[in-house]
């Protein structure tokens, strides 16, 4: 055997992968596919509005379109726009829907193109963005960050990424525990669910939704589809009448018997036999006229049409010839009866060969088909309306087109996530969400996450454990903890989705191909069962007499570029079927194609023909060198993940690189491969955290809330993702010397020490910016009087400075740039218009009426605790035309004692103590650590991983590189070791140690070095909070709730329970009433109820009032009752 | 002649051998002997220096270490007056980086400020101004591309800050007028369009502070190692044992044709203490350190040698001793 080379610089793929692929391809590939095929299609399934007033009229769209963005500018007017600039105006970035439509006015036909029927908001750096395309420094000149992925909708200023969803495919049988046959058929008109059972009785039932719950028996079924033969039936079950060792048709006795007892033996005894188990409609008002049409009908006619259209939707009947559909009905039968001896029939729901993902894509096409829908059955209305009516100018049905409907709907469903169509009955929110901006990795974890539909709720472990087939596709680490954990998951670094793929072309190249014979020429089910089925998109295509043959031709095929790259072609030998699927959302991964003798296809010589740039990844793909597997081909292919292990004429496919079986979160982390596992799921979780860069436009956004670090630093242990996704151009961290060494106590508790020289000269400082955002009104029922801004309010005193809480505003009343505001300044001095009265009581008649107006001072102030900087203002209008005035609030901030550090490994802390750098302990070469951690983070935790990190960046530093820590790889601890004696320093990364305090050498050996930290979002200064008195609630007088109302500290009822066990019933007493709501209220000792004003006014006395301190939520509680007529008595006996 | 005979001179029983001085010029086959004033300077640590601090006890040598990192006062920026600001620095982050320039003056000139006072006394006050705005080059060289070339004062470094003589300043300073001790550490970039206009007041402080008054980048010291070799360690196992301690520790010297293990110059010996590494050396090796000999360095930011910051030092804890008896006395008096 000759042996594999192995390919240097492999890794080199990547990049070059990334480069034309970018990180949210699946994103911005769907969006595509979505704007230039599927609204076409759309379009075209509802090109047509008729109309009952007149016959005759019509419209009918030709064609539609979606433009470039732009924003509206008043009234018609419009001006092509930048993402950025919608951001900042709080506006949406979308552009024109443009239909070409044919209609008739009058007697004529007239073509009408480049209507406008609605706004589409436009996915950033799709094909219709400005953005596609842009060099670096094009993207520069737009303010945009150029590593910014995309892949996300600007509506109404705020960034929305749609989440990918995770589903069950779709169209496939499925057999589950039970077992139950299950498919799930959707097509374009409708979604169905039928199911296949074996009832108590050994009875194989179908049960669907129209049909009542028992299930009707299967053979009937097969009669209603027009199949009366037994036997033929058998036949195309199993494929024989005797008993194989494949399958038992004596199952099928007890089916065959229910058949005959509910004495079905005709095609027309077996549909009024299932006319008898319809369910009975409740008629929804919505679905009006089908009812109506099915009234009509007989019920035999429901039946039948129910079995062509709903049952089991996906398998097409022409012309109710259910020869197809019966063959695909009997093979569910077959699947189901294998399931009950070989539990390896039954499908693993998990697996990511069952799953799709739902991406942006298909998630706005159903929206905007449910939207366009109602725009036509609007028009519809428009038209029945308005052609009865005899006008002067003829019914034109432009005229009544509104933008609004399409474009709102649109709009809002992305701006707060609700995706409601009635139409599937689908009610589901958090669909999108705001894309976090905390940092740079948190936007990107956001873009490549997977949402799943599963209940969050439920406590099965199933959906929610590392399954073995989302290996290379979803990221093993990354996933939240708690009642999520599981569900959301994030993709790969290389995973790629795929878009729906035309299958007609695919089926003709198959039955072309020769060795598959077309299903409807097949004419008995013997050899349908003798052969393997072909299967293209859960549809039986044919048979095939030699599936391999067929399946390796397909596959040529394919690498010669004949076919799309993303056909999956596998064989199921269980099944006895080969799978060819076309359809969208399934996860796929490139590798490298071998040849039968072992070689690799890729050699060193593409790779330095990559270097060069002489071939792109694409060209990789084009030569058939490398292929794209989906899940269930990879499951039918061998792959090795390195050279060594390639075993000729076996192995098919070799890896790329095995550390991009990690998503983008995980790919930060040095050596994780060292960790234990679940630190790494920690730091996915911190990472996102961690504040940093969030962009190259950073400074130039205005966002609610931005953090970024002072003096960011790429880490010195890298790995090769972080070059891959430019982390190290937008790091989020520090690389801090850190001695593992205990120190002062104030370190328990992965607390950590912090050298105040550090401090001082600027680790872990960081900028927190907010904005303030003040719109100026219109109010038309004010007479048009708006907001107004006021100048300064000065002193009277001569030099006439502002007065205090106006100290920072400009001449024109807005915080000046640069200004400091201190708490409860105000930062734009707004009025506005109050209750105005008409100056003159009755208006003359055609003259509006004049309004004088009062304003009232609704300033912008400032609060929060520490002092603030304006850093800018923006003086803008939005979308409804009223000013828009935003400002950038910026505080500098250094740390301090208890704000949140975490190292790259899930090893998070807080500083427990700040130490002048005196007191710090210094080495051989006088070097004091910024940052002491206390050795007890790492028996438990076993991050060995960090340990890694501090002697691989210790030894980087003294040879003055960078060295790498990717997973599976990175540099070697021999390299490591090697560098630090040659240097002088002890291999172990161990130093000796003086103390600052005592000045005496440590006893222990110091573990020193430099590990990357971050700083996360979790600050001391935007937590602290105490109080002793402060405002109180108007209904109970109690003391407020929370932080945000500068509420009291809560004495819960555990804290109650406390004091009651030592019976201190004073404290107790003086903490629940007295520091909280007494009131002295007056009792009458005569009738029992409360008194007001030394009167009773029950007893219509002054005579018996007592004064009695009560809570004064318990006063409230006496008058409510009252107020409920339920009598409370106050029974006062003195002491 | 081997090439220990160039600085050594060897001490026998009865004579001195290679008492004269031989590394002139051409000498020595691998050295530039020549003398030259830049190479000399260049080899000279203007802002740093070693010494031994022999036989006290540890406290008292920690004590100076401790002393001028934290009290020995310097100048340096501590408010700046930000009149315009239209880089992309912050202000508050510019305000911090300017604070971290060391100034190249002696702060025994100078006062502490008075504490709430905002204006400053030539006593205790330096003034600087920073009043940049960065252009386009009007005629920029045919073939410039950098930032640098096409935009007139693209980088602001600390040169540019320009010192404003108050009160009698300008006479006490005369010759020798106040700047940062480097010209070259970059404060900002600037685009065009982009300026600075900025009053820096400087006062006097120490590090306890803020680390920007520290007068030293770092004052430490190490205790001088020690190695003694158990056994003789030959050939291969000398060339070994040589690569597990510093360079310059261990030589291995030709005697009878066999390489042999010698400590040369323990002091350069950073204890790496890698001879535990290989097992047959462990027990062969006796690694100390003398508790008593403080090899001390300090470097200086550059405001004040290293060597009169190391007589501050000493001035401060003399006067910390002064105050502490004075206080004892204090005591006694009271006692009796």
């Amino acid at each position: 055997m000759e042996k594999v080379n192995e390919i240097k610089e492999k890794w080199k793929l990547l990049p070059a992968f990334l480069q034309s692929r970018g990180l949210v391809k699946q994103h911005l590939d769907s969006f595509n596919h979505f704007i230039e095929c599927e609204i076409k299609n759309i379009v075209k399934a509802n090109e047509e509005i008729r109309c009952e007033a007149d016959p005759n009229w019509y419209l009918k769209y030709i064609d539609i379109n979606v433009g470039k963005p732009e924003i509206e500018e008043g009234f018609n007017v419009t001006r092509a726009t930048t993402p950025h600039e919608c951001r900042l105006r709080d506006v949406t970035y979308c552009a024109p829907i443009t239909v070409d439509i044919e209609h008739k006015r009058g007697n004529d036909r007239v073509i009408k193109t480049g209507l406008v029927i609605g706004r589409m908001p436009i996915m950033l750096r799709s094909h219709n963005c400005v953005l596609h395309n842009k060099t670096f420094a094009q993207l520069i000149r737009l303010k945009e960050c150029p590593h910014d992925p995309g892949g996300y909708f600007v509506v109404n200023g705020s960034e929305k990424v749609i989440l990918i969803h995770e589903q069950l495919s779709r169209n496939r049988i499925l057999i589950e525990e039970g077992p139950v046959c299950q498919v799930t058929s959707t097509t374009a008109e409708r979604k169905s669910r039928t199911n296949l059972m074996i009832n108590k009785k050994k009875q194989i039932m179908m049960k669907h939704n129209s049909f009542s719950d028992d299930g009707i028996p299967i053979f009937v079924v097969f009669k209603a589809m027009g199949f009366e033969s037994d036997s033929e039936i058998v036949e195309l079950i199993c494929g024989t009448l005797c008993e194989t060792d494949e399958i038992d048709p004596n199952l099928l006795i007890p089916s065959i018997e229910a058949c005959h007892r509910a004495e079905v033996w005709t095609n027309e005894q077996a549909l009024r036999f299932m006319a008898s188990k319809l369910k009975a409609k409740n008629s929804a008002p919505g679905n009006k006229p089908f009812f109506q049409e099915q009234r009509r009908k007989s019920s035999d006619e429901i039946v039948r049409e129910l079995l062509s259209t709903t049952i089991v939707a996906h398998v097409p009947v022409v012309a109710f010839n259910f020869r197809q559909k019966t063959i695909y009905l009997a093979q569910m039968v077959k699947r189901l009866i294998l399931a009950i001896s070989n539990p390896d029939y039954i499908d693993d729901r998990d697996y990511y060969g069952n799953k799709r993902l739902e991406l942006a894509g298909s998630l706005i096409g159903l929206l905007f088909e449910d939207l366009l829908k109602r725009f036509n059955s609007e028009l519809r209305l428009i038209a029945d309306k308005n052609i009865p009516k005899i006008k002067a100018a003829q019914f034109d049905i432009t005229k009544h087109m509104r933008q609004d409907l399409i474009t709102n709907g649109l709009i809002n469903a992305i701006a707060t996530g609700n995706w409601t169509l009635k139409r599937f009955k689908m009610e589901r929110i958090g669909v999108s969400q705001v894309l976090s901006r905390l940092s740079y990795i948190s936007a990107l974890g956001m873009m490549t996450r997977i949402n799943s539909q599963f209940e969050k709720t439920r406590k099965t472990s199933g959906p929610r454990s590392l399954q073995c087939s989302q290996w290379g596709l979803v990221c093993p680490c990354d996933t939240p903890e708690g009642e999520s954990c599981g569900l959301i998951k994030n993709l790969a670094l290389m995973t790629h989705i795929t878009t729906d793929v035309n299958q007609d072309l695919i089926i003709r190249v198959c039955l072309n191909l020769g060795g598959v014979q077309d299903i409807n020429l097949c004419e008995s089910g013997a050899k349908i069962n003798r052969n393997y089925l072909v299967y293209v998109n859960g549809l039986i295509i044919g048979i095939t007499f030699d599936p391999v043959k067929l399946v390796t031709a397909l596959r040529k095929i394919r690498r010669g570029g004949f076919i799309s790259e993303f056909v999956s072609v596998s064989v199921n030998r269980l099944h006895k079927s080969v799978y060819i699927a076309t359809d969208g959302g399934r996860l796929c991964r490139p590798y490298i194609i071998i040849n039968p003798d072992g070689q690799p296809r890729i050699t060193s010589k593409h790779i330095e023909a990559l270097n060069r740039g002489l071939i792109c990844f694409e060209d990789f793909i084009r030569k058939g060198l490398i292929e794209y597997l989906d899940v269930n081909e990879a499951s039918d292919s061998h792959i090795a993940i390195k050279e060594e292990v390639i075993n000729p004429g076996i192995t098919t496919h070799l890896e790329i690189e095995p550390f991009t079986l990690l998503g983008v979160c995980a790919g930060i982390i040095p050596f994780p491969h060292n960790n234990q596992s679940p630190r790494n799921t920690y730091q996915c979780a911190m990472g996102k955290q961690a504040m940093g860069t969030i962009g190259l436009n950073q400074r130039e956004r205005i966002d609610t809330l931005l953090y970024l670090l002072a003096y960011p630093q790429r880490p010195v242990v890298k790995t090769k993702t972080i070059e891959l996704i430019h982390f190290d151009e937008m790091p989020a961290g520090q690389n801090a010397i850190v001695a593992v060494m205990s120190y002062s106590g104030f370190d328990i508790e992965d607390a950590s020490i912090m050298n105040k020289a550090s401090i001082d000269r600027g680790y872990g400082r960081c900028f927190v910016y907010r904005n303030q955002k003040c719109v100026l009104r219109r109010y038309p029922t004010l007479g048009g009087a708006s907001d107004r801004i006021m100048g300064p309010l000065v002193q009277s005193e001569p030099p006439h400075l502002p007065i205090a809480k106006h100290a920072a505003l400009d001449i024109d009343g807005i915080a000046a740039p640069g200004e400091r505001i201190q708490n409860r300044q105000v930062l734009v001095n707004k009025q506005t218009p109050v209750s105005s009265t008409a100056m003159e009581t009755t208006p003359l008649p055609g003259k509006a009426p004049s309004y004088s107006v009062n304003y009232k001072d609704v300033p912008i102030t400032y609060k929060g605790i520490e002092e603030t900087t304006v850093e800018k203002v923006m003086i803008t209008s939005n979308s409804e035309e009223s000013f828009l005035i935003k400002l950038l609030l910026r505080q500098m901030r250094r740390p301090e004692v208890g704000d949140k550090f975490s190292s790259r490994h899930g090893q998070k802390g807080v500083i427990g103590l700040i130490v002048p750098q005196e007191d710090f302990p210094f080495n051989n070469v006088g070097i004091c650590p910024d940052m002491i951690m206390n050795p007890h983070g790492f028996p438990s935790r076993m991050t060995v991983g960090k340990l890694k990190e501090l002697v691989a960046g210790k030894s980087a530093i003294i040879k003055g590189t960078l060295h790498d820590g990717t997973a599976f790889g990175g540099t070697t601890i021999d390299e490591i070791t090697e560098i630090m004696c040659e240097n002088g320093y002890n291999y172990h990364g161990k130093e000796m140690m003086t103390s600052g305090i005592t000045g005496e050498p440590l006893t222990g050996y110091i573990f020193f070095g430099p590990i990357y930290y971050q700083k996360l979002k979790h600050m001391v200064l935007d937590k602290v909070h105490g109080r002793s008195r402060g405002p109180r609630a108007v209904l109970t007088r109690q003391p407020t709730e929370g932080r945000a109302r500068d509420g009291g500290l809560r004495l819960g009822e555990m804290e109650r329970d406390c004091l009651i066990g030592h019976g201190v019933s004073m404290l107790l007493l003086e903490r629940l009433m007295l520091s909280s709501d007494a009131f002295n209220v007056e009792v009458c000792t005569g009738c029992g109820f409360l008194g007001y004003q030394k009167w009773c006014s029950y007893c219509e006395s002054s005579r018996s009032l007592a004064s009695v301190q009560v809570p004064y939520a318990y006063k409230l509680l006496i008058q409510e009752l009252q107020a409920m007529c339920i009598q409370t008595k106050l029974k006062l006996t003195s002491l | 002649m081997s090439v220990d005979t160039r600085n050594e001179a060897f001490l026998h029983e009865y004579c001195v051998e290679n008492a004269e001085t031989t590394d002139f010029p051409g000498n020595y086959a691998d050295f530039d002997d020549s003398w030259d004033l830049q190479s000399f300077k260049e080899n000279v640590e203007e802002n740093a220096i070693e010494f031994d601090m022999i036989g006290i006890s540890p406290a008292i040598a920690n004590a100076f270490r401790r002393i001028l990192l934290a009290e020995v006062p310097t100048m340096a920026i501590e408010k700046v007056f930000i009149y315009n600001n239209t880089s992309i620095l912050q202000d508050d982050f510019l305000a911090h980086r300017l604070g971290l320039i060391p100034i190249n003056v002696d702060p025994r000139y100078f006062e502490y400020r008075q504490e709430g006072d905002e204006e400053g006394t030539p006593q205790d006050t330096i003034v600087f101004e920073l009043k940049l705005k960065c252009t386009k080059n009007p005629n920029p060289e045919p073939d410039a591309c950098t930032p640098e070339s096409l935009y007139n004062n693209r980088n602001i470094y600390s040169k540019h800050l320009k010192w404003v003589p108050i009160g009698n300043q300008e006479e006490i300073f005369q010759g020798k007028p106040i700047k940062p001790v480097d010209d070259d550490i970059l404060i900002a970039k600037l685009s065009p369009g982009q300026e600075l206009d900025l009053k820096l007041h400087c006062v006097k402080g120490v590090g306890r502070d803020h680390i920007k008054f520290s007068p030293v980048a770092t004052a430490f010291y190490r205790l001088l190692p020690k190695i003694q070799l158990l056994r003789t360690f030959e050939n291969d196992e000398a060339e070994k044992l040589k690569k597990c301690f510093t360079k310059g520790v261990i030589k291995c010297e030709n005697v009878d044709g066999k390489k042999i293990a010698k400590v040369v110059n323990p002091r350069k010996d950073t204890c790496g203490r890698n001879v535990f590494r290989h097992p047959e050396f462990k027990d062969s090796v006796k690694l100390s350190v003398v508790k008593d000999h403080f090899i001390f360095s300090i470097e200086s930011t550059g405001a004040l040698s290293p060597q009169t910051l190391f007589l501050e030092a000493v001035e401060i804890f003399a006067g910390k001793c002064r105050h502490f008896l004075g206080e004892l006395e204090e005591i006694n008096k009271d006692a009796k």
